[in-house]
């Protein structure tokens, strides 16, 4: 059940001109989310921007072992993420959640490889946590276009976290996109070990992952980013054409109540929109 | 502090709506919300047979708005029935179903079914969507096609009929007798803006759709205008609309003449707007010593226009 909560900006990481880190005290929504899980957050107190943002939850803030906050991973990109790379210390920002459909964390034997492009690492510390917890081997494929845009790899160690990194200029990690790295690992894992990707970044790259865990027969969970209204399943803005758990004929399907975790197998990758 | 109002032998407890288009079906919300504390639920609206809708970018922020050209997706009537109708009528909700044709046949068909479901109090007629080629708005944009179909749902259905009227018309009060005359119980005003908005680096329209249909504060003083209008054309309650995002605004149009008020594009950016709606509403009603909120309606005070000593 998501609450709404006028959340205090506890702290406003900069981690470089265009990515931040923002932490709220949210302790309801810290308390009650699952990994994978986001909240919609009211960038401005007036009436631009209108509508609310979605976020991953990045982290859950805790003290000692009492949640208290969440944070988000926070690019800079228009109106709204602009406001929140700046927004100071002591803000208040309405902050509603937890919201979606989470990622369902592998038990080993298995392991869990999560793939992150960009800012689509937002979503995988909370797993990475979940997947400790169960004692599950975890790899974070982890690729952006050049070292300096590789952020907060320290927290996926923290938790043991085997990382393996790509750029595209080659100044940290493979060089070339995050696909290089984890076909070459997908091609060596004898399919008898099995394991399960984690997908989230840029349209193509999930794409690209999709098809490379369908040849090489693994289970995919994609998560999923779409212009929202609401975040409730009230307005059907951000729908993906998305095929039935059964199968069937494709329909557009809500990412906020039906995602934004889906089955990679089920999305009409050419038919989603998106960059 | 009676905050209640009827509707042909229909008892809101309250003058707040859900907007169709704007609270899925109802069910998606009572997470939230406590359905039954609503005046009503205006669900999304319904065709005969299920809808994709358009392709996405379905949404786009303006100034102190949104457009949308969500392209009416949903699950058609009998999917409601057995699927959201059960829920909503556990829930206790007041259901007013929103119902889309492309033909005249469609609409009385739709009234037909929905007649006989149980838990449905009120059909709200969409003569109005902007988004979608056929039907629907060719009925809204036009007096006779307005009073033909107003008529026809009228001859096959006991529950209350609420026509739902496009701005995208020169004069809206028109529209509205033409409803009233055809045997409509109250109308509801107003849809949304045919509206468009350009990306000017890719020169693309920022939605899929190319237009769509313009909602939030933006267009509220033009709503609230129209409800004047339309308040001193008919007799018939009216349920007005657009950009509420405050118990002052949906004074300001119940002072405009609206006996009901839906609330939409608001309830996206604060899903919790209900109950505080609520307690803005009950303490204007403290501060002016109103015992029944519906004394409020119509009050609108003009005299000073005609007191003015000069006059153009």
């Amino acid at each position: 059940m998501p609450v709404d909560i006028d959340a205090a900006v506890i702290d406003n990481r900069r981690l470089s001109a265009d990515y931040n880190v923002l932490s709220l005290a949210a302790p309801e929504i810290a308390a009650a989310a699952r990994p994978g899980q986001f909240v919609m957050i009211k960038t401005s107190g007036g009436h631009d921007p209108l509508l609310r943002r979605p976020f991953s939850i990045f982290e859950i803030l805790r003290d000692g072992a009492t949640p208290i906050g969440v944070s988000i991973f926070n690019k800079r990109a228009g109106t709204g993420t602009t406001l929140l790379s700046r927004v100071e210390a002591g803000a208040r920002l309405a902050t509603l959640g937890p919201l979606g459909r989470p990622f369902e964390p592998v038990d080993p034997p298995a392991e869990g490889w999560m793939v992150a492009g960009g800012v689509g690492l937002a979503p995988f510390v909370t797993l990475a946590e979940a997947l400790a917890a169960r004692r599950t081997p975890t790899t974070l494929f982890y690729g952006a276009r050049r070292a300096e845009e590789l952020y907060c790899v320290e927290l996926f160690e923290a938790l043991g976290v085997r990382v393996i990194l790509a750029t595209e200029d080659g100044s940290r990690g493979v060089r070339g996109r995050i696909t290089v790295p984890l076909e070459a690992a997908l091609r060596e894992r004898p399919l008898g070990n099995p394991v399960k990707l984690y997908v989230c970044g840029p349209t193509p790259m999930m794409r690209a992952c999709a098809q490379l865990a369908a040849t090489h027969g693994r289970a995919c969970d994609v998560s999923l980013e779409q212009v929202m209204g609401c975040g409730l399943g009230g307005c059907y803005s951000c729908v993906v054409p998305a095929r039935r758990a059964d199968g069937g004929t494709p329909h557009h399907t809500r990412t906020c109540i039906d995602g934004p975790v889906f089955d990679a197998q089920r999305i009409v990758w050419d038919a989603v929109s998106g960059h | 502090m009676d905050l209640s109002l009827t509707i042909a032998g229909l008892t809101l407890p309250n003058p707040l709506i859900a907007a169709s288009g704007c609270f899925g079906y109802g069910v998606e919300y009572a997470d939230v919300v406590d359905l039954s504390s609503l005046g009503g639920v205006a669900v999304k609206g319904l065709f005969l047979a299920e809808r994709e809708g358009h392709a996405p970018p379905r949404i786009v922020e303006t100034p102190s708005g949104m457009l949308n050209a969500i392209g009416l997706q949903g699950i058609g009537v009998h999917r409601f029935i057995q699927e959201r109708l059960p829920e909503l009528r556990e829930r206790r909700a007041i259901v007013i179903v929103n119902i889309c044709g492309t033909t005249l046949d469609e609409y009385v068909e739709l009234a037909r079914i929905l007649s006989d479901a149980d838990g449905v109090h009120a059909l709200e007629l969409n003569i109005s969507c902007p988004n979608i080629k056929e039907g629907g708005i060719t009925f809204g944009c036009s007096l006779p096609g307005t009073h033909a179909v107003v008529g026809a749902v009228r001859k096959v259905t006991r529950l209350p009929v609420i026509p739902k009227l496009t701005p995208n018309v020169t004069d809206v009060a028109s529209f509205a007798r033409a409803a009233e005359d055809a045997g409509a119980d109250a109308i509801s005003l107003v849809n949304t803006f045919l509206a468009m908005a350009i990306d000017v680096h890719t020169r693309r329209p920022r939605l899929t759709n190319i237009v769509g249909g313009l909602s939030g504060p933006a267009i509220r003083p033009i709503a609230v205008r129209m409800v004047y209008e339309c308040r001193r054309a008919v007799k018939i309650p009216i349920i007005g609309m657009g950009g509420i995002a405050t118990a002052e605004d949906v004074l300001e149009f119940m002072i405009a003449g609206a006996n009901a008020v839906q609330v939409g594009t608001m309830n996206f950016v604060d899903p919790f707007i209900w109950g505080k709606l609520l307690a803005g509403i009950r303490d204007y009603m403290t501060r002016h010593g109103l015992a029944r909120l519906q004394d409020v309606v119509g009050t609108v005070d003009t005299s000073a226009r005609e007191k003015a000593w000069i006059s153009s």
